[in-house]
């Protein structure tokens, strides 16, 4: 199972660490050569306005953007959410998310830094509460009718599915707790 | 959401809260393999954005105005803050002078993102740092061996940069703090249990710091690179030695072309391995900033803190 992260910028570390943990190959992910094996994608946090330029710049964007919609599971956190997102709000005018899960997204929609937080989350399937960190997070506004939304904070959905595409606008990468990992790593090779 | 199945729970509102380690060390997670530019208003700041920078760091004048400057360097002023601010979406920090906290109070008033402790102003206590666990907006500190970083981060620091020597675009200063951090951090991973005490006392740090790092190989929070970056190949040699982002400050805005040169520093830290790619972003970037030799400077910035 080699899960690719992509390496622009950003919590990437901490991801690949998660995935080692839970047993997949992670592979850091910065051209559009990195790309060619992989069988799943992350797509972490940190700030989307740098992740979005560089996938342009450095000529991932087009090629990721084909992949997920060919059916490549990809899980997207935060930022990542953002870049996955079909509208942004918010955000600067020349910021064009890849457009791939039929979500809209607020930036920063939890407020600035002194308003980011921890919060118990209850998830779909989980014995127990997860704890869900959200740093500077963006606001899911919309979530179109295929989307499944699998956890929520104050009728927010934070936790969304759309076939093999997932994303929280919170942090599962940094509270060693694996079991998002896990889903993930399900999802993207159940039928494989 | 009408059709959403989990609907029940909605019932189990969320506690939420703010201010804690983990969301203050969180960010500086996020800010991780980028690059944080000084910028002096919102035209700079439009500018770094454009760039592809993870943050700015808002202050009135970069380190190398302030040295030619001299006199007392404070906070700025809350209104070119609040521009900034509103100019960018990206994560915006500001400059305290080291024991300032009314100043760090302000700053936390005006919701910065995070506050940078900095030796570039000058000093306000010269016993104390600001105690940082008292403040829910996160702090950077300056270091200039593994002991300051630890007595920062036993103060509340959730992330910690190389002095370096700011406004100097001479980056010796910053490779001998990251080389002397990391150096002793791989250090004490070879040390037996009895030795890590010895350690704790010659760095003067707090014994459990020095034992979580024996175990982990790491700080317990990330450690960025400050001081004298003025070109791609600087940000890459300080990535290589082990930093995890690099802040550039008199590096761009005083460079022949700020925003070609800007963009040219975030692709090398992105790519800090591959020699190929920082090859082709060096080219044709004009002038970087003059630099200054360290011996003939009046006054040494990093001395500041203790």
């Amino acid at each position: 199972m080699k899960v690719g992260v992509l390496a622009l910028q950003g919590a990437f570390d901490r991801h690949a660490q998660e995935l080692s943990l839970a047993g997949a190959a992670p592979l850091e992910i910065r051209g559009p050569k990195h790309l060619e094996d992989v069988d799943a994608l992350i797509i972490p946090g940190g700030e989307s306005t740098t992740i979005l330029k560089l996938a342009e710049s450095l000529g991932v964007r087009d090629l990721l953007s084909d992949q997920i919609r060919d059916g490549l599971p990809v899980l997207g956190t935060c930022a990542g959410m953002i870049v996955l997102s079909k509208a942004i709000i918010d955000g600067r005018d020349d910021q064009n998310p890849l457009g791939s899960i039929d979500i809209d997204v607020r930036r920063n929609g939890y407020g600035r830094q002194l308003a980011s937080f921890e919060a118990d989350l209850q998830i779909a399937g989980f014995e127990t509460p997860f704890r869900g960190v959200f740093i500077r997070a963006p606001l899911v506004e919309r979530a179109g009718k295929d989307v499944e939304v699998l956890a929520s904070v104050e009728g927010n959905p934070v936790f969304c599915r759309q076939e093999k595409i997932m994303t929280t606008s919170f942090h599962p990468e940094l509270v060693s707790d694996g079991r998002i990992h896990e889903l993930f790593l399900e999802l993207a090779f159940a039928s494989s | 959401m009408a059709k959403d199945p989990f609907r029940m729970i909605f019932m189990n509102e969320a506690v939420r809260e703010t201010g804690t380690q983990l969301v203050k060390r969180g960010l500086a997670e996020m800010l991780k393999g980028g690059v944080i530019m000084d910028v002096v208003d919102a035209e700079q700041a439009r500018i770094a954005e454009d760039a592809g920078a993870s943050a700015v760091m808002a202050l009135e004048r970069v380190p190398s105005d302030i040295r030619k400057d001299g006199g007392v360097a404070r906070m700025s002023d809350p209104e070119m803050i609040e521009g900034i601010k509103s100019a960018v979406t990206i994560p915006v920090m500001a400059k305290a002078r080291i024991g300032h906290f009314a100043e760090a109070q302000i700053l936390q008033s005006l919701e910065v993102d995070y506050i940078d402790e900095s030796e570039v102003l000058t000093p306000a206590d010269e016993t104390h740092h600001i105690d940082k666990w008292a403040f829910e907006v996160p702090f950077v500190c300056g270091a200039t061996n593994l002991g300051e970083a630890l007595r920062r981060i036993s103060e509340g620091a959730c992330l910690i940069r190389s002095k370096g020597e700011a406004g100097t675009g001479n980056i010796v200063e910053a490779v001998r703090h990251i080389r002397s951090i990391t150096g002793d951090i791989r250090k004490i991973t070879q040390a037996d249990s009895a030795e890590l005490f010895d350690w704790a006392k010659k760095l003067q740090s707090p014994l459990p710091l020095i034992q979580e790092i024996s175990e982990t190989g790491r700080l317990p929070v990330p450690i960025f690179c400050a001081g004298g970056i003025a070109t791609p190949a600087d940000a890459s040699l300080v990535m290589q030695l082990g930093a995890e982002s690099v802040f550039v400050g008199s590096g761009i805005f005083k460079s022949e072309d700020p925003a070609q040169r800007a963009q040219a520093i975030v692709e090398a830290t992105t790519n800090f391995a591959d020699a190929d790619k920082l090859a082709k972003v060096s080219h044709g970037l004009g002038e970087a900033m003059p630099g200054l030799e360290i011996e003939n400077l009046e006054t040494r910035l990093s001395d500041r803190g203790w």
